[in-house]
């Protein structure tokens, strides 16, 4: 039990060393919180083009999403982290998580958006227009404010992707929790156990209480019947190629 | 950009090494995701229908899993675990972490199959386990093929984390012919461009295509979306 990959000894060692782990919380939590801002930046914005009348502005969101979505993360931050220095664009590894996991996760959340802006009735921008409201101010009074209000347990799922895939950082030596609990754990001893339970531990407090609080609020629209009427079904986002999470379809189905 | 760079990346010895690596991709791919459905099915049947105890099993797995990242468990596998090739235990990994994003799709599909059904069975005289059979276990994963296809594109751009570990799949084959290059010719910053930007490419025509199969599948399977155009 002394040699164990969970002794005793190896647990005291750990909370010699918490400090170190708590660092890489925090940097995992605000690049989280960064690369959260920027998905949700970008995301709006393709998902508003997405729904566009103009033909270039939907190719554009399209071109996006289609890119984003259909080349791994890992194979973009080692683009990044690799290719990009020799065309003159270096940036440190803080950056090159927050941007790539932003950038990446932007195009899941403005197919969150697009799905629904689409899901609300039609008859509203019209309604809007007739009353003399231009698309801007019928979006931006009307359309988006509903939207909001259906589509954030999906939001609340990809934002606990977001927080998960931020552990890429780890493959560029990025600092973040889980590169800490990796080279903590590689450092002599090999104490693997304790520091994958914490890491894990923390990750769980991270995540969790967002991925029940999307479930709650996704019943809570179901039952009350949000969306295209009265009545009508709470927002079902279609199952999107390469989405790393179908749950939010879940309850809806 | 020259084309002798792609002369030197794309040398028949170093094509067919990559296309080793592609089929390696795939093939865990596949054999991750059918793995995957056959667990994610049995812990959906679980959270569903199972009795208490293994309910609240079936249910702390996939929140576990939910919450924690799938690199973690790549470590946690490969690291710890006292047996097995890395590549079996990448895989095995990445079966675990995907079983639990299956079953909520799995359960989706169930939630989604009427009452009705159940009693209609009943009064047929069906059991419980015979109406789960023939009733609605075809039609949940008739409605849920496109959920699971997106779920191969996931595998597909997941198994790249192993690269990492010296598991000899597309990405690091790809990334490997660096080292290789280097015997022969002076790497330049447009060899490592160019072959990034082929593995990028790749995994979009893989995966795009696959992604297009969704959505046709998704357009003829209109009980996915509550919201048919109108």
């Amino acid at each position: 039990m002394s040699s164990g990959p969970f002794a005793l000894w190896r647990w005291g060692r750990l909370f010699k060393d918490f400090p170190g782990f708590l660092e890489g919380f925090k940097i995992t939590l605000l690049v989280s919180i960064l690369a959260l801002l920027l998905a949700l930046i970008l995301g709006i914005i393709f998902g508003l083009f997405s729904t566009s009348n103009k033909k270039i502005l939907r190719a554009i969101a399209r071109v996006y999403v289609e890119i984003f979505q259909n080349t791994p993360l890992v194979v973009q931050v080692f683009f990044v982290y690799n290719a990009l220095p020799y065309v003159g664009v270096t940036l440190d590894v803080f950056s090159i998580g927050m941007l790539c996991v932003g950038i990446y996760h932007g195009a899941y959340v403005s197919e969150v958006v697009r799905a629904g802006i689409s899901s609300i009735a039609r008859g509203q921008m019209e309604a809007a227009k007739s009353q003399g409201f231009s698309y801007l101010q019928a979006m931006r009074w009307i359309i988006l404010p509903q939207t909001l209000t259906i589509v954030l347990p999906p939001l609340a799922n990809q934002a606990v992707n977001l927080i998960k895939n931020t552990s890429v950082m780890a493959l560029v030596a990025g600092g973040d929790l889980m590169y800490r609990a990796d080279s903590w754990a590689s450092n002599g001893t090999l104490s693997y156990g304790p520091a994958y339970i914490i890491t894990g531990v923390m990750y769980f407090i991270l995540c969790f209480p967002l991925v029940s609080w999307a479930r709650r609020h996704e019943l809570r629209i179901k039952n009350r019947g949000t969306g295209s009427g009265p009545g009508g079904p709470g927002l079902v986002v279609p199952a999107k190629a390469g989405t790393t999470d179908h749950i939010h379809q879940g309850a809806a189905l | 950009m020259n084309t002798q760079v792609f002369a030197d990346i794309f040398t028949p010895p170093n094509v067919r090494y990559i296309l080793i690596g592609l089929r390696t991709t795939l093939l865990i791919s596949l054999a991750t995701v059918a793995a995957s459905v056959a667990l994610g099915s049995v812990l959906a049947l679980c959270r569903n229908y199972g009795r208490r105890f293994f309910s609240r099993i079936a249910s702390i797995y996939i929140e576990v899993f939910r919450s924690t990242p799938l690199l973690l468990w790549i470590l946690i596998c490969v690291f710890m675990l006292p047996f097995g090739t890395y590549l079996f235990r990448g895989g095995l990994a990445l079966t675990l972490y995907t079983s639990s994003v299956i079953a909520e799709i799995v359960r989706g599909g169930l939630n989604s199959i009427d009452k009705g059904q159940f009693e209609a069975a009943r009064s047929q005289g069906f059991s419980f386990l015979q109406t789960l059979r023939y009733i609605v276990l075809p039609q949940c994963f008739m409605r849920i093929v496109p959920s699971l296809m997106s779920q191969i594109i996931t595998t597909v751009k997941d198994t790249s984390f192993f690269a990492q570990f010296a598991i000899a799949e597309f990405f690091f084959n790809s990334k490997n012919l660096m080292g290789i290059l280097s015997k022969n010719t002076v790497v330049s910053s447009a060899h490592i461009f160019v072959l990034y930007c082929f593995i990028a490419l790749v995994y979009f025509v893989i995966n795009f295509s696959l992604s297009c199969i969704v959505r046709k599948l998704a357009k003829n399977e209109q009980g996915l979306s509550l919201h048919p155009e109108q």
